[in-house]
């Protein structure tokens, strides 16, 4: 057995015995996601269940499994980091913490922090314990992001920040901000944003959650009136974020892909089986022709998926550019979400029509808020259409 | 295994791309379908091909193979493929000379696979019967006789039929139409009395044969594994071979999709190029999107194949259903955004189109890969 076999052995021992029966489920679908934090903690049902995973996580560093043990991390390499999530996948094993600050904001602090700022921020997103939310878009810098009018001015001993942000997921709960601001008004509109981190829990900060169509209120609008940040507080050079932007979208596109995307799941949960359930059977077969063939062409589309995101990341160790993989990723990854979303929603029928109360199971209602919060897959983080300018652009070389 | 190629698997593939541009361009193909060339493929190309090893390369060094495995096979096909050179690869080596070398005995393969390593001897599988892929929809007969078996029915789509020196006939031996078990291989002699072969040509100018099978004695020695259990062999022979085809079909979808995104760097209308276009810009990033997932499931099966893996057959459908429905994209907008161009038989992209429609039907298209994965996955 090689080393890495040993480790797969290993890990799957680990997780039989850490992670609580009540959190697993085959499809790795759950009502609720483990986002950790310490002003509003947000921790999936079971709660208690949800800490004991946490904890035992921590203790081994899998929080972040690719971080340097100093920052919280388990040093591990790319290939066991993935054996892990392989295992927990199939052990049906949830992520002990979903959040940006793991995804998105902590490794672009790896990338471009001071050292300071990373043994000040990085740990405690090891551990669950400070939650982040992303400052990027504004009412009028959506596909445009680098429009944004956010004002940052300096005041001697630390930065004033006025303006207002959008979709801004999990505003209402975080604990902290890496917020895109215009530090330089007069320079090109790329020239002149700092990205810079904001403590939530302060005067001058207001929070308003928006109600999406799927009933739920995952984003927010964020108000700030003369909110201050200290000096030290800017990731990256004053006026040059927009390179650090860009990097932590490619990890926000990486994260999007990754976490969005479960490959074929087996199990009495496993939408073949929805299928056989809500549609009935003929010799066997899932009795609709039509909704059998959908099936079939997600769980090979979603197999083709996951197959490329293993290649690349074999092609990226072989030393072969990956560059902007992340945009065909995140690209795929949501369409293949809405029409996931939509195939359930179809198997289901008209118990795929409810929207809360007698009449349907809470996992029914769930498959229907999941198709209509799937909508937005492909809008969040970068439209589709905006990844195929960029695939357009970086990949294939086509003039603007 | 990493989903990439070995050091040595990529030097193969510079090998077969230089050989392959400078010796058979798709002019080449072009050359065969206008003449028209009696036999379909070039025997001069073939014969060199089989000199660099090509012809035995997943067979045993002992017959003059390379001892080599799938995914070099599909390398060499890959690179064919891009330029739609027509060849012997598909029938002889990923079908036929694979049934022998996973069906037959030892003395027979000794005897037909050193003739196919050294190029020598073509063969052809002689399966489908019906208008599509219907691997056990099978009504050609085979009764026993005392010395033998005598073959009664027809073939369609014989790939390289009409040229093969030998043939791999799937007969039915018991049970009825579209039963898996009573299917039964014969390897026969392509003059044997009572065989008819009638040439057919196709749309991509390549060819394949109508085979009529009348009471045609084979002798018992000549049948592959044991009498009425042949699905157990032409079920990983199909396998093999549609992986193959996979890997051709993506060198082509690769060669058609860089001659378009050249096209539109060049073609300039309403004073710019139009490839500067969202409308056009999109749909090229979404070929690219479609051509990548292409890339990983044809070296993933490929090494499925190779190391064992019993997920083959479901890898084998997700592959077929993948290429199929990508190739069948290409095609369609390669030939959109070539514009009137692309509608001319001057312009290599109605070659790929003509040859995707083929790869598409051969072997099972998209939906019925999607049935029978659907099937494996017990749904």
């Amino acid at each position: 057995m090689n080393e890495l076999e040993q480790f797969r052995e290993e890990t799957r021992e680990w997780i039989e015995t850490s992670c609580p029966e009540s959190l697993r489920s085959s499809t790795g679908q759950r009502s609720g996601t483990t986002m950790g934090g310490r002003r509003f903690p947000v921790f999936a049902e079971p709660a208690e269940d949800s800490h004991l995973w946490l904890s035992r996580a921590v203790e081994r560093g899998y929080c972040a499994p690719t971080w340097p043990r100093e920052y919280g991390g388990a040093g591990l390499e790319r290939a066991q980091a993935a054996v892990l999530r392989e295992e927990m996948l199939r052990l049906g094993a949830p992520p002990p913490v979903v959040s940006m600050g793991l995804l998105m904001f902590g490794p672009t602090l790896l990338e471009f922090g001071t050292e300071e700022q990373k043994q000040q921020h990085l740990p405690p997103i090891a551990r669950g314990e400070i939650s982040w939310c992303q400052g990027y878009s504004e009412p009028g810098a959506g596909s445009d992001l680098a429009s944004l009018q956010t004002r940052c001015e300096d005041r001697g001993d630390h930065y004033s920040i006025t303006g207002q942000k959008i979709w801004t997921s999990g505003a209402d709960v975080a604990d902290w901000m890496f917020c895109l601001v215009r530090s330089d008004p007069g320079a090109p509109k790329h020239e002149g944003i700092s990205l810079i981190l904001i403590d939530m829990n302060q005067p001058g900060v207001r929070v308003s959650p928006i109600k999406l169509i799927s009933g739920s209120s995952p984003f927010c609008q964020t108000f700030f009136e003369e909110v201050r940040a200290e000096k030290n507080a800017l990731v990256g050079p004053l006026h040059g974020g927009w390179t650090v932007a860009k990097r932590l979208l490619q990890y926000e596109r990486q994260g999007i892909s990754s976490s969005g995307f479960m490959g074929p799941t087996r199990g009495t949960d496993a939408p073949p089986e929805l299928a056989k359930r809500y549609c009935g059977t003929s010799d066997g077969k899932v009795a609709d022709p039509i909704i059998r063939d959908r099936l079939a062409r997600m769980e090979m589309d979603q197999h083709c998926f996951n197959s490329t995101v293993r290649r690349t990341a074999d092609e990226a160790r072989a030393g072969n550019d990956v560059g902007t993989a992340s945009s065909i990723f995140k690209y795929k990854a949501s369409e293949d979400a809405k029409k996931r979303g939509e195939l359930m929603v179809a198997i289901l029928g008209t118990q795929g029509l409810g929207w809360e109360g007698d009449g349907y199971e809470p996992f029914e209602i769930d498959q229907t808020r999941t198709w209509l919060r799937s909508k937005g897959n492909s809008i969040e983080g970068g439209t589709s259409e905006v990844q195929l300018n960029i695939i357009a652009k970086r990949v294939l070389g086509l003039p603007d | 295994m990493p989903l990439v190629h070995s050091e040595e698997q990529t030097l193969l593939r510079e090998i077969a791309r230089d050989f392959i541009s400078e010796k058979s361009p798709t002019g080449e193909l072009r050359r065969l379908r206008d003449e028209p060339d009696p036999i379909g493929f070039s025997k001069s190309l073939w014969k060199e091909m089989a000199e660099l090893g090509w012809a035995g390369i997943p067979f045993a060094e002992e017959f003059g193979g390379a001892d080599l495995g799938h995914t070099e096979l599909g390398v060499v096909l890959q690179e064919c493929g891009r330029t739609l050179t027509a060849s012997p690869l598909l029938s002889t080596i990923a079908l036929g000379g694979t049934a022998i070398d996973l069906g037959a005995s030892e003395a027979l393969r000794k005897e037909v696979l050193t003739g196919v390593c050294s190029g020598q001897r073509i063969l052809a599988v002689a399966h489908q019967e019906q208008t599509r892929h219907a691997p056990y929809a099978t009504e050609t007969r085979a009764t026993k006789t005392p010395s033998g078996y005598t073959i009664a029915g027809s073939k369609t789509f014989v790939l390289d039929g009409h040229v093969a020196d030998q043939l791999l006939v799937v007969a039915r031996t018991s049970g009825s139409s579209r039963d898996r078990n009573g299917l039964s291989l014969f390897l026969v002699d392509a003059e044997t009395p009572g065989i008819t072969r009638t040439r057919t040509l196709q749309v991509d100018g390549r060819n394949a044969a109508r085979i009529e099978f009348r009471d045609v004695e084979v002798d018992g020695q000549r049948l592959l594994g044991e009498i009425d259990r042949g699905a157990e062999i032409l079920d990983p022979v199909l396998d093999r071979a549609t992986a193959g085809l996979c890997a051709e079909m993506l060198g082509g979808i690769e060669a058609a999709f860089e001659h378009t995104l050249n096209y539109l760097k060049v073609r300039e209308q309403f004073g710019t190029v139009i490839g500067s276009f969202q409308a056009l810009k999109h749909r090229a990033a979404e070929l690219h999107v479609e051509i990548e997932l292409s890339r990983s499931i044809v070296i993933e099966v490929q090494q499925a194949i190779d190391s064992g893996d019993e997920a083959v057959p479901e890898l084998v459908s997700t592959a077929k259903a993948r290429l199929s429905e990508t190739a069948f994209l290409m095609g369609n907008e390669g030939v959109q955004m070539l514009g009137g161009i692309g509608m001319t038989d001057e312009e290599d992209i109605g070659l790929y189109l003509k040859r995707f429609r083929v790869q598409q039907f051969t072997f099972g298209d998209a939906s019925f890969h999607r049935d029978r994965y659907a099937n494996l996955r017990g749904y």
